[in-house]
């Protein structure tokens, strides 16, 4: 964008002067005012081994106590782990989220390391892109987690990048803005620094990295933003314990052989990343990504989804046209999945009849069968029953007889006995 | 217009652990300098260069002095009146729009002011629906930017035609709303951010002045009309306090000129008459004044923000719906995973907000309603 966006943007507008103080120029202050009302956020990642100091630089860049934990170095998989706070310096408040990577670089196998990362920043432009393609949305109360700086924390080896750093860097360059830190700067002396600076930023170029550039077009911070370009990365110092040096107390570590001081430009780059990232172009890195990292992620996902503005004849094509024109495809998928389904239902029930009536026919030939036994084995019984009632009735015609002989016998013996006893 | 958005409120991030959104975040204080405040500065250095629109129409009869009090309002000949090589002074049989536009700029602020005319309004013997062409005019630029906004490929900064300010002309009968007025915003009124004010206002007194204003203001009460600065809008007690100061005085009784002549040794901006000079900047004279700051020098951005957060945002829910009323009163829904493309049809009441989530896609799903 050059200077005069809108006069030149516009070939219908005529300038024209003003013969008095009209009074707009108090524009920007009125939007000024408003956004300092509803406050600003600002989402910061960083990515870098376990303990190599993201942390205690958040701590020092926005000079308080985040109250983080050190974490293991047995993490199985790369997580991100993210916080937001509430900060406030004079009347602007500030809503800072800080994401930080945790067992970035400790895995054996590092290959999935990066993919964690894209998919976290990935989920942020995809919550603002289902906000903004809500229906009833509210887009100026919506909490924006999209990630505006990512801070790469490199190990200060002196030598070269890790080849996990250049992968990493590669796969986030056209997501989020990359500012790359050599962090505990303190153990590499100052020609080493030189060198590896060198080394890093064209190991960068040739490998097609593009880290973020501060802005040189705007005349009043084009001149700093140049000379901190050719410094980056910015070797830092982090420290939240203080030291007396003269009479007064500064940031700075401790050590038998000196101070290093953290706010010292001669020391390492801290004030310059912080003038950099904060007082200067906070406002353009939130600008960046909103306009630029973040329309690259909706197109490629519009696109995806199959929605472009022209159709193959390079005409214009209007959302309603796409519309229509899948709401066709759509519909006669469904018909045919529709029918396919019918299909399968009527199938599976003809085959469930068939079944049925397998099992029907089986257990009514079982039960004829049943049948037929049951009432052999009732003619069986009732053959026996006669024949039992036969032979009782001629056991007891028998016995009848039996008895009747019997009886006369007796009749006989007492007879005879009677006459025997007469006889005498 | 701003084109990054600002919040409040928590994120809901769909797949990591982040802490529980509906706290509000711990508060931290600063042991010492760290430049947060900075970002002011370089806000206000991006929008300086990035400059300014704004669309502001008139709406009124032929006579009342629209074009006058613009050019009066930013100094300089900005209505069509006084760029139009041809103009001739007719009464035209219908309304028509007609917009012009123009790159002001003032201690390096630059803004392009579009001033949309309606010649023709309230003018003719049935003025039946006289409105409708502005309504439809008024929609054509939300549909225009909402368009835009649904581009796969879409511009960096999308051109703004959408009305910030409808200022509407009240003639001076000292009476009551005519049944013109009463309809016209009742109409816009739901539509656009509308100014009153009472044109020509050099022929009331003070007295019938006071009366005309407290009537007018009973009869907008009493047909439910809104005007701008509307009170649901009102953002934070502050602004309520300034917003009731605005709305106890509405409708701003204004004069126009652009002659000047002296009174007592300085050049001021004056109607002259055979008894007296009426002094359009003086507060005691006419509310000019009142007008200006509240147009210009301090609710510009704000109109304008209600503009795009309210009134865009109404059209936008209400041609959503619409267009999926047209599917046989289903809603179409897109639902996709981050591999594969579905197709869900749902039947949901018009009104409500279409969120359907997948039960079974692991990842974050979208949803994507479409004209």
């Amino acid at each position: 964008m050059t200077t005069s966006d809108i006069a030149q943007g516009d070939k219908n507008a005529r300038p024209l002067s003003l013969s008095g103080h009209v009074g707009f120029d108090s524009l920007p202050h009125q939007l000024v005012n408003k956004s300092t009302c509803q406050g600003f956020c600002f989402n910061i990642l960083c990515i870098g081994e376990t303990g190599i100091g993201k942390s205690t630089l958040m701590d020092t860049l926005f000079n308080t106590n985040f109250e983080n934990f050190e974490s293991s170095h047995f993490e199985p998989k790369v997580k991100l782990r993210a916080q937001t706070y509430d900060l406030q310096e004079s009347n602007v408040r500030l809503k800072l989220t800080i994401v930080n990577t945790v067992g970035f670089g400790d895995q054996m196998n590092k290959q999935e390391s990066y993919q964690h990362v894209v998919d976290y920043i990935d989920t942020q432009f995809e919550s603002y892109l289902q906000e903004e393609l809500k229906i009833k949305r509210s887009l100026h109360n919506y909490h924006d987690s999209r990630i505006h700086a990512c801070l790469y924390f490199i190990a200060p080896s002196g030598h070269s990048l890790k080849s996990l750093d250049l992968v990493t860097m590669k796969k986030l360059d056209s997501k989020v803005n990359i500012i790359p830190v050599i962090a505990k700067a303190d153990t590499i002396s100052k020609s080493e620094l030189h060198k590896f600076k060198i080394k890093i930023m064209s190991e960068l170029v040739s490998n097609g990295v593009q880290i973020y550039q501060f802005p040189t077009d705007d005349e009043t911070v084009s001149k700093i933003n140049t000379a901190m370009n050719g410094i980056l990365p910015f070797a830092v110092v982090g420290s939240s314990e203080e030291v007396k040096i003269g009479n007064k107390m500064v940031k700075a570590r401790q050590y038998p052989w000196g101070v290093v001081q953290v706010e010292n430009e001669n020391h390492c780059d801290f004030v310059k990343l912080r003038e950099m990232l904060i007082c200067v172009n906070m406002e353009d890195l939130r600008e960046q990504t909103h306009t630029r990292h973040y329309e690259l992620y909706r197109r490629c996902k519009l696109e995806e989804m199959g929605f472009t503005d022209t159709n193959p004849e390079s005409k214009p094509v209007s959302l309603q046209e796409t519309y229509e024109a899948k709401r066709h495809e759509f519909l006669g998928d469904l018909q045919r999945r529709e029918e396919e389904m019918r299909q399968m239902f009527v199938q599976r029930v003809k085959e469930k009849e068939t079944e049925l009536k397998e099992a029907e026919r089986e257990l009514q030939g079982k039960f004829e069968q049943l049948k037929r036994l049951h009432s052999e084995e009732k003619s069986k019984l009732d053959e026996k029953r006669r024949s039992l009632e036969d032979e009782i009735n001629t056991f007891s015609k028998k016995k009848a007889a039996a008895e009747l002989l019997q009886g006369q016998s007796f009749n006989t013996n007492a007879n005879l006995k009677k006459d025997k006893d007469r006889k005498k | 217009s701003l084109s990054l958005s600002l919040s409040l409120s928590l994120s809901l991030s769909l797949s990591l652990p982040l802490p529980p959104p509906s706290l509000s975040p711990p508060r931290h204080d600063l042991f010492g300098y760290v430049g947060i405040e900075a970002v002011l500065d370089q806000m206000r250095r991006k929008t300086m260069k990035a400059g300014f629109e704004f669309n502001i129409m008139v709406v009124g009869q032929s006579g009342l002095g629209k074009s006058t009090l613009v050019n009066t309002l930013f100094k300089s000949k900005v209505s069509r009146k006084s760029c139009s090589p041809n103009y001739e002074e007719k009464i035209s049989k219908t309304v028509k729009l007609q917009s012009v536009s123009h790159v002001i700029e003032e201690k390096g602020v630059k803004m392009k002011l579009t001033v949309i005319d309606t010649p023709g309004f309230g003018d003719q013997i049935n003025n039946e629906n006289c409105w409708e062409p502005i309504v439809s005019y008024v929609n054509e630029q939300y549909e225009r930017y909402l368009k835009e906004e649904l581009y796969v490929n879409r511009k960096p900064r999308i051109p703004d035609t959408r009305v910030h300010c409808c200022v509407y002309f009240l003639p001076a009968t000292g009476h009551w709303l005519r049944p013109i007025d009463v309809e016209f915003m009742k109409r816009l009124g739901k539509i656009v951010s509308i100014v009153p004010i009472i044109a020509k206002a050099d022929t009331l007194t003070m007295e019938e002045r006071q009366e005309f204003k407290q009537r007018i203001r009973q009869d907008l009460n009493a047909n439910g009309i809104r005007v701008y600065p509307q009170t649901e809008y009102d953002e934070d007690p502050e602004d309520r306090i300034l917003n009731d100061k605005i709305r106890e005085n509405i409708p701003f009784a204004v004069v126009g000129t652009d002659k000047e002549h002296q009174v007592n040794g300085n050049k001021v901006l004056g109607r002259k008459t055979k008894w007296g000079i009426i002094e359009v900047e003086n507060v005691a004279h006419c509310e000019f004044t009142n007008l200006r700051d509240l147009l210009i020098r301090s609710h510009l951005q704000d109109l304008k923000d209600v503009t795009h957060n309210i009134h865009y945002e109404t059209f936008r829910v209400r041609r959503l719906n619409e267009s999926n009323l047209t599917v046989h009163g289903l809603a179409l829904i897109i639902v996709y995973t981050h591999t594969t493309l579905e197709f869900r049809i749902l039947e949901s009441p018009p009104e409500s907000d279409l969120q359907y989530t997948v039960a079974n896609t692991a990842t974050a799903s979208c949803f994507y309603s479409i004209l």
